[in-house]
């Protein structure tokens, strides 16, 4: 049902552009004014996430510990597992966000009788891995669209990316058959692995359907329902240099298409779990070091809280450790000590 | 408690099928030996807690004080805000599945609200139903609801399924700790007042006694004089214990477990830290009020955590010792290695930790002045301080159950390894994924190992149980060794019932049983009087 809906929307999202441009005319609308609007959501919507979670404060510091820590001198630790300093901690952030180092690691538990079997399990991080590396090749290609002219960079990257020439003219990208590749897999798997498909909203297919609809529209418009390539830079040369024009050359409409679902998805971006793309970078469990003993950490909320002394606690004990010939210290004070709480009746702290 | 055999019990676990009706459409239903019975008011009242009055969670209505629903907004509203890991696990869970089969809860019972990640949408639905725009207008679309009396009652019922081992952890592409989650969630129930028997008696007793168990001081000294007592008649080597408890200007303050003087087989692992003072005539105290490195505080609540071991420092500083050292315990150092510094640092009125014995200054350790044990007596071995004949605990067959907050929330693996390798002959390691950072839980810790919820302690045990299981048949694993006092707790009774014939015990009763000490007597028999394989000479 999940699942239906969020079809549902997804094709309702297709035909808005369908109608708006291809029988009401409005391409103004849709060329200009829409992905102005959704990019421009897109960026304060990022900017306002990252400063609401750097304005939370993390008060410990709680890596995830994979690999044996720095102590004794003798002893090798694991510098990507059990990070002591920054530097470390950059290396293992570096393999998590462009390797995806701790989904790699996944394995398998199967039940048999009761016995439990343990397998590797690789298939999710390789349609991962596939999805997103082909999603970034993808965009930095788009690029060639927003410069002119293009640095070499870009148009490296669009050879290499082409390389294969013998599909027919024009050559195929192999990031086209890798981001349906991994894309496939990654809806699939949702569908048919009961635990997944068991844990899955509405809101995890939609992206995914988004997505793959981006990318049938733009293998349509390269491979099948030519558009006009020139018109095209034409229109995102001038979103990008602020001097917007709708081109007078007739684009399909398959291009409209694809640039509201990219607008859809540059707007709900943000406020979806997509913002992972963001979150993974502040992940405590990960960007931390583990030298907790070395390196003190501060929590800027830390408070003196309520606690027995050991003078109280010596006077309810006296008689029973002088009998057990406990030595008593008779020098221990009773004090006062302020403290605060945020629990209960005797709350007096509110953060 | 009566359990069904091994063989039945998890006979309707299917770890590849799931319910039919979607889980937000599955009310909670608390299953008998599953969940914890509620502490009597007056505890939490001692506590300075907020109670809900007599009431056990079989109730049919549980009598959440007025306002609940606002409380509980509020509450998750100020973890939000307070703590970063919190708001960013509540975010970005993409719900990929990585975590589903890593939890020992889900692996032993087959519940899909004990995978992680459903564990954690227990909360975030509620966060999305309440306060997201886009949760409010989609609904279930969105994996949104409302906060509603059964949301309570799941919630009591999982995050007390969870013993915050942050296996999930290791596997999250994003490193989304369901510990974290768990933490918060615990806190917020302990606001309504709901708080466990078996987690807020410890916490009691730590307060007002010293330690878990509530075991008095004199009793302390008792306990402690009946092991030495006991080693002396083994071995006929005297330690005189006057010197260790609440002496004045000792360069080292330890801290033992109340496990580890209160039962077997953790007693033998307390005797092990005695002999090794002992032997090499160290200069170290224990306060008698300091008596629990533990910390079911952690359990309950960051406050509650916290006013627990302040004590401990009071009382470093009252007998003005150099530097602390702490015993064989799992949460214990989670929370001396990850929070201690944060909660009661800068710590100035110590010296960085240094050995006496061998010189070795303790870098890792130079802001927080403690260390662990394990890592004294690597350090020991390895400069060849200790006489060891290992070949005294010939008689076992050794593997090593790495505890979950020691690996994944401090990263000690071949510390115990290295003493392990040195004290025995015989050391198996259990399979590949089942030990080091994808280490097994016991299934009971974090205030789990009490009776009445047996049967998911049981089910929780499995997956440990299981590889302690292969290595028995294989290579013959009579005796497993754990640095966790809730371990030696808690894993007797697991073995004992999925895998007979595995006693359980801590590393320094191994290092303990093979130190060769001059002018000791001969004997035949181990600290736990069980027969040697070859007997010891010794001087007569």
């Amino acid at each position: 049902m999940n699942v239906g809906w969020s079809f549902l929307i997804f094709l309702v999202l297709l035909l808005i552009p369908w109608v708006g441009v291809g029988v009401l005319g409005l391409q103004g609308l849709f060329a200009i004014v829409i992905p102005y609007v959704c990019f421009l959501v897109f960026v304060i919507g990022l900017i306002y996430r990252i400063l609401n979670w750097a304005k939370s404060p993390q008060p410990f510091k709680i890596p995830t510990t994979c690999g044996q820590q720095k102590s004794l001198p003798w002893i090798k630790y694991s510098r990507l597992e059990s990070p002591f300093n920054t530097f470390e901690v950059v290396l293992r952030m570096v393999l998590e966000v462009l390797f995806f180092r701790s989904l790699f690691r996944n394995l398998r538990a199967d039940l048999q009788g009761k016995k439990l079997i343990y397998g590797s399990a690789k298939w999710l991080w390789l349609g991962a891995i596939l999805f997103h590396w082909s999603f970034l090749i993808i965009l930095i290609r788009h690029l060639r669209l927003f410069t002119n002219p293009v640095p070499s960079v870009i148009q490296f990257l669009d050879y290499m990316d082409s390389f294969i020439h013998s599909f027919g003219v024009p050559p195929v990208y192999i990031t086209d058959i890798l981001i349906i590749a991994g894309l496939s897999f990654l809806l699939l798997r949702r569908l048919v692995d009961a635990k997944v498909s068991y844990i899955s909203h509405g809101s995890d297919y939609f992206p995914l359907f988004l997505i793959l609809g981006i990318v049938i529209t733009g293998v349509l418009m390269r491979y099948n329902l030519k558009v006009d390539v020139y018109a095209i830079k034409q229109l995102t040369l001038g979103l990008a240099t602020f001097k917007p024009v709708v081109p007078e050359v007739k684009i399909g409409t398959i291009f409209y298409v694809h640039l509201f679902l990219v607008s859809v998805l540059a707007a709900y971006f943000p406020f979806s779990k997509l913002a992972h793309m963001i979150g993974v970078f502040f992940s405590p469990t990960r960007n931390m070091p583990n030298n907790n003993r070395a390196d003190m950490h501060v929590n800027p909320w830390n408070y003196p809280v309520k606690h027995l002394t050991y003078a109280e606690w010596q006077e309810r004990f006296r008689e029973p450790m002088e009998n057990a010939g406990i030595p008593i210290d008779e020098e221990a004070e009773k004090e006062e000590h302020e403290w605060y709480t945020i629990y209960g009746p005797n709350k007096n702290l509110n953060l | 408690m009566s359990l069904p055999k091994p063989d039945e019990l998890i006979s309707d676990v299917k770890l590849h099928s799931t319910p039919a009706k979607d889980w937000m459409e599955i009310k909670p239903e608390l299953k008998k030996g599953y969940y914890l019975s509620i502490v009597e008011p007056k505890y939490l009242e001692e506590l300075d807690l907020n109670h809900m009055g007599k009431w056990q969670p079989y109730d049919e209505k549980w009598p959440l004080p007025d306002g609940w629903q606002e409380t509980v907004k509020e509450e998750l509203q100020r973890r939000m805000r307070m703590n970063r890991a919190f708001k960013l696990f509540m975010d970005i869970c993409v719900r990929c599945g990585a975590c589903a089969d890593k939890c020992h809860f889900f692996l032993g019972t087959g519940d899909p609200k004990n995978m992680p990640v459903l564990r954690a949408e227990l909360v975030r639905s509620v966060i999305k139903g309440e306060f997201s725009t886009f949760g409010k207008l989609f609904g279930r679309l969105a994996g949104a609801r409302k906060l509603d009396e059964d949301v309570i009652k799941e919630w009591f019922y999982y995050f007390y399924q969870c013993t915050e081992c942050r296996r999930c952890s290791v596997f999250c592409p994003y490193g989304i700790d369901t510990a974290e989650i768990t933490m918060m969630m615990r806190e917020i129930l302990l606001e309504l007042g709901i708080g466990t028997d078996w987690g807020i008696k410890p916490v009691h007793n730590s307060y007002y006694i010293g330690n878990h168990v509530g075991v008095p001081p004199q009793s302390f000294r008792e306990n402690l004089e009946f092991l030495v007592w006991e080693f002396e008649e083994i071995t006929g080597i005297k330690i005189d214990l006057d010197k260790y408890i609440n002496r004045k200007g000792a360069e080292i303050m330890f801290v033992p477990l109340s496990g580890d003087y209160f039962a077997e087989p953790g007693i033998y692992t307390m005797l092990g830290y005695l002999v090794l003072f002992h032997y090499l005539d160290l200069d170290v105290t224990m306060s008698p009020f300091a008596t629990e490195g533990g910390n079911f505080g952690f359990f309950n609540s960051l406050e509650m955590a916290k006013r627990l071991h302040s004590k401990i420092y009071d009382e470093a500083k009252r007998l003005k010792v150099k530097w602390l050292m702490g015993g064989e315990c799992g949460h214990k150092w989670r929370i001396w290695h990850q929070y201690h510094n944060t909660f009661f640092g800068p710590l100035d009125f110590l010296e960085v930790p240094k050995s006496p014995i061998t010189g070795t200054v303790f870098e890792h350790a130079k802001s927080n002045k403690i260390i662990h044990i394990v890592e004294f007596t690597a350090d020991l071995i390895a400069h060849g301080k200790l006489k060891l004949d290992p070949s005294r605990n010939d008689h076992l067959v050794v593997t090593f159950h790495d505890s979950c907050n020691t690996s994944r929330g401090m990263g000690i693996f071949e510390e115990p390894r290295f003493v392990l390798k040195h004290v025995c002959n015989n050391f198996v390691e259990m399979p590949e994924n089942t030990i080091r950072e994808k280490t097994f839980c016991c299934g009971s810790g974090s205030g789990l190992n009490a009776g009445e919820n047996m049967e998911i302690r049981m089910r929780g045990g499995l997956p440990r149980a299981n590889a302690v299981e292969y290595v028995h048949k294989e290579y013959g694993v009579n005796h497993l060794a754990c640095i966790c006092a809730i371990d030696r707790a808690a894993l007797p009774t697991l073995l004992q019932y999925w895998v007979p014939g595995v006693e359980v015990g801590g590393l320094h009763e191994l290092v303990a049983n093979a130190l060769v000490f001059e002018g000791e007597r001969s004997r035949d028999v181990d600290l736990r009087r069980r027969p040697l394989k070859t007997p010891v000479k010794g001087v007569d």
